[in-house]
């Protein structure tokens, strides 16, 4: 890294106070339910009870004349048109296969029919009173089941399509399919002393954020919809609202006020066309918040994936051959199914240093849950894999797993095939890294955890039997020619600035980190930034939080929009002290020439731009968009204790470092990294689906489906490792999704430290821990 | 006894009211109901703690308790505590240590800090555990909400020490 650059800063690279922490801990109103306002209508969904089956026929009457009823939406009466409820870029490498409502029903709990009541209580009544006749059809539970000869077609609707020009052949189940080959992998595999080849198993997970998906619809005066709602992707969802419901973007307005988490769930617009249609018809206002339930049933999961992964070592260390399969279960629709697989590769394949690869990925429908965006993307459940394997390797050369790591690992300077040939639905783009501090990673976080004492399993005996494991990581920063964020900037009397964006913060703390930027940028203070995000009426575009863009993409909007400011106040200022601009330089929120004898403020040139001369709004905008997705890196490792009687694994310590370049914020960097990890030891350890023989999930609540408590927690350290890359804001990537993507193999690693069993499938739970226990060969 | 089948009279964060309510309505639902949003519907199944208020004290589940079984009783939420030019110390604490990520868990985790520094005197991890492990919070892993807290209840425990 380049301390010279970063000594100077004054407003990134400290840890600002969060723009919005204290409305939240006063508990003021911020999220959409606290909007909702008293006469509005509750809405409800019937849920399919059938993983795989035809609507027949249905009759709405009864419900129609429940007491408090005011519409029942279903089939018959809303419009028919294909597009996907997966918020990308446009158009979006996602199949339209999905309809307001359909005369099919594809997994248990999706859409029938949807009741608009005065309460909740009469909502949940009429919903008893619909009477539906399912030609129940034979299901798909599993991606074996979904590839067989004359597997029943999930997706035989005729208008279904896929956008883009990509493979989509629902006829065979088939979502879509994506590969690369680069070098020569059979002869890599024939270069190789050792070889690998197995099979590893990740399983469904929720997101869970503690606010569950809500949305909000009302007509305001002019008869225009506003729909405030609980999303990641706010400007997708007004596209999405308006194609769904064939009515023009215009006529709609969508807010995202403060936001109860995400982790990639509200990258999908479920709920919205639904109050949206509610708030036409009826003129009220329509809310719908899902049950914890149906958030697990309904809301979307992380992609279960298997993966085959060969590779080949010498024994000098050199890695000759990648070779890796993927089967993805996209669940009963195929948003982000591609995309996620294609993380699998161009988020995870570049880590190490390797010519011959060959990557194939298969996507495929199934009568479950739907798998979407899910913090890590793909890279999260090819990691388990990839690390696994590469620990393997290492053991097998009888090198050092952080030698291994360390001596494979790219650099800067240094590209990746992989990099051009796999994109988002298309082709990828060439990249060489900027900025890699991998090595420093892994050598701080080795020393944190005492790598040192690390002993073969081979010498461990006792019941309780301790293991240290590491896992390297990777992921990117936004998606290069796609993403777009946009930022506009205007000045008010007293050197305050109103910073509109469109990029959305759902607590993850963008409107801060941005705040910063555009502070540094203007030579002022971050709490001189009046942040408003995410209002398609009042807020430039943005693709919304999603693929690790925000500090990045939109980062650079903000730094753009600053500097368009800057050098009108310097234009401005110029003029009234009558001096040249070059003579001029900004510093504290003042304009001043280079001996300070002649200074302005900004609120002097804000008056006098706004009342004073040559009058004029001074306001700043940009846009970006970016040619490079600079990857973050990181390395974890754990320190596990496992009791080889029942299984158990328990997480002693948890060390997470990472790289994001430079950390805008470091509070909130580490906030971000220690949420992310603890999320990924629980959906390491306990977090899974289960499943009935009718494909119905049994554990949909917090009791049944565990997520980690403040009891749970491992001590977790958070090591910032900075880079600078110099395409990034003040040298900034990313660092929101990566940290999830440690835990599985970090553990899996550790666990193998401990005991010698090698895990391949998780959450790790102790049955599978002790049956891999008792596998392992004296 | 209750006269009135359908109203229910406690003393919500000071005042004695009365409200109408129906007798399977739950408390959070008449919260908010009423203008006391702070209290969150997370799981409406007394399993995340988002809806955390005090009754008499302790620490509830306001999506559990009928809004009838509030009768009589204190009541308190967090809009009793700390405004915008002064939050309570533990407010304080976690917005200076950057501990607020989206935010929906943390009036709950303030609520369960306020019944835990009332009732107790001595503030040993385990019992910190006991008093917070109902409250999930998805966004912090934790980290930054504990050490708020530990900074809050060391000083605290100093001052009882002197
Ligand atoms: S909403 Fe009450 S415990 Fe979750
Ligand atoms: S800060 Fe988001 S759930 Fe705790």
């Amino acid at each position: 890294m380049s301390p010279a650059r970063t000594a100077n800063f004054k407003q990134v690279s400290h840890s600002v106070t969060k723009v919005d922490a204290k409305q939240l801990a006063l508990g003021k109103d911020s999220y959409v339910g606290d909007f909702a306002p008293p006469n509005a209508l509750i809405v409800k969904m019937l849920g399919s009870p059938h993983p795989h089956a035809r609507i027949i026929s249905m009759d709405v009457s009864r419900a129609e004349k429940m007491p408090g009823v005011k519409l029942v939406l279903w089939h018959g009466n809303v419009p028919r048109i294909p597009h996907t409820s997966a918020g990308q870029g446009y158009p979006e490498p996602s199949p339209y296969d999905t309809f307001i409502f359909d005369t099919k029903v594809r997994h248990v709990g999706d859409r029938v029919a949807a009741v608009a009541a005065e309460t909740e209580e009469q909502a949940m009544a009429a919903l008893a009173k619909i009477r539906v006749k399912y030609e129940i059809l034979r299901p798909v539970f599993t991606i074996d089941e979904a590839m067989a000869e004359g597997a029943p077609v999930i997706h035989d609707e005729p208008d279904a399509y896929v956008p883009i020009p990509i493979p989509y052949e629902p006829e065979n189940n088939l979502v879509a399919k994506v590969g690369c080959q680069t070098g020569d992998f059979e002869k890599g595999m024939k270069e190789a002393d050792f070889t690998f080849d197995d099979i590893y198993e990740t399983p469904y997970a929720q997101h869970c954020p503690i606010e569950p998906y809500t949305s909000l619809a009302e007509v305001d005066s002019a008869g225009r919809l506003v729909i405030t709602t609980s999303t990641q992707v706010p400007f997708h969802c007004r596209r999405i609202v308006a194609q769904a419901l064939g009515i023009p973007v215009q006529k709609i307005r969508v807010i995202k006020p403060r936001i109860g988490g995400g982790f990639g769930s509200k990258q999908e617009v479920l709920l919205e066309d639904i109050v949206a249609l509610v708030a036409l018809r009826t003129g009220r206002p329509a809310f719908w918040q899902l049950t914890r339930e149906e958030n697990f049933r309904y809301g979307r999961t992380r992609h279960p994936i298997r993966f085959r992964l060969r590779m080949g070592v010498k024994k000098d260390g050199t890695i000759t051959a990648i070779g890796m399969d993927c089967w993805n279960n996209t669940g009963a629709y195929g948003g982000h199914g591609l995309t996620v697989v294609s993380c699998c590769g161009s988020k995870v394949l570049p880590l190490y240093r390797c010519e011959n690869i060959h990557f194939d990925a298969k996507v495929l429908y199934t009568n479950l849950p739907c798998g979407g965006a899910y913090r890590g993307f793909g890279a999260t459940q090819a990691f388990f894999a990839f690390e696994s394997t590469i620990d393997k390797m290492a053991e097998a050369i009888g090198m050092d797993p952080c030698e291994f790591r360390r001596m494979n690992h790219i650099r800067v300077g240094e590209g990746s095939p992989i990099f051009a040939a796999l994109g988002e639905g298309k082709e990828g783009v060439p990249m060489t890294i900027g900025s890699c501090a991998l090595t420093e990673c892994i050598d701080q976080g080795a020393e944190a955890i005492g790598w040192a004492q690390r002993t073969d399993w081979r010498e461990k005996t006792g019941r309780y039997r301790r293991g240290i494991g590491v896992a390297c990581l990777m992921q990117g920063s936004s998606i290069p020619h796609i993403d777009m964020g946009g930022a506009t900037i205007k000045i008010n009397e007293d050197g305050s600035f109103n910073l509109l964006v469109g990029a959305t913060d759902l607590g993850t703390g963008s409107d801060t980190i941005l705040a910063q930027i555009a502070a540094e940028e203007l030579c002022t203070a971050t709490d001189k930034m009046i942040v408003y995000s995410s209002d398609t009426d009042m807020t430039p575009y943005d693709v919304g939080a999603y693929a690790s863009s925000t500090t990045y993409l939109s980062g650079e909007a903000a730094r753009k929009a600053a500097a368009d400011a800057k050098s009108q106040i310097l234009k401005t200022a110029a003029e009234m002290l009558d001096l040249a601009i070059e003579d001029l330089h900004c510093a504290d929120g003042h304009i001043l020439n280079a001996d300070g004898s002649k200074k302005v403020s900004y609120g002097d040139v804000a008056c006098y731009a706004l009342y004073l001369k040559n009058q004029y709004q001074i306001i700043g905008t940009g846009s970006h968009f970016t040619v490079k997705s600079p990857p973050p890196f990181a390395a974890h490792f754990t320190e596990v204790e496992v009791d080889t009687w029942t299984g158990l694994v328990k997480v002693l310590n948890y060390v997470s470092t990472i790289d994001c370049g430079t950390p805008i914020n470091p509070a909130l960097c580490e906030g971000q990294t220690e949420g992310g990890t603890l999320n990924g030891i629980s959906y390491a350890l306990t977090e899974e689906y289960l499943f009935n023989q009718n494909g119905k999930m049994l554990n949909a609540s917090f009791a049944d489906y565990h997520i980690f408590s403040m009891r749970d927690k491992p001590p977790l350290k958070t090591i910032l490792v900075p880079s600078y890359e110099d395409t990034g804001p003040f040298g900034a990537k990313s660092v929101s999704e990566i940290c999830i993507n440690g835990p599985a193999p970090a553990i899996a690693n550790a666990i193998y430290n401990a005991t010698g069993a090698r895990l391949y499938e998780f959450p790790f739970t102790p049955e599978r821990v002790l049956n891999a226990i008792r596998s392992v060969k004296a | 006894m209750k006269i009135n089948p359908k109203t229910v009279t406690f003393t919500i964060n000071g005042e004695n009211k009365t409200f109408i309510t129906e007798p399977d309505e739950k408390l959070l639902t008449l919260l908010r109901r009423e203008g006391y949003k702070g209290a969150k519907f997370g799981c409406g199944q007394g399993n995340c703690g988002s809806c955390t208020v005090l009754m008499d004290g302790h620490a509830i589940y306001s999506c559990l308790l009928y809004a009838m079984q509030a009768e009589g009783r204190e009541i308190r939420t967090i809009e009793s505590v700390g405004t915008h030019d002064k939050p309570s110390e533990f407010q304080q604490e976690l917005i200076d240590g950057g501990a607020v990520q989206c935010g929906y868990c943390i009036p709950g985790m303030i609520m369960s800090a306020t019944a835990l520094m009332e009732n107790e005197t001595e503030f040993d991890d385990e019992t910190v555990r006991e008093y917070m492990d109902g409250n999930l919070c998805r966004c912090t892993g934790y980290e930054k909400i504990w050490a708020a807290l530990r900074r809050v209840l060391d000083r605290q425990e100093a001052k009882s020490t002197k």
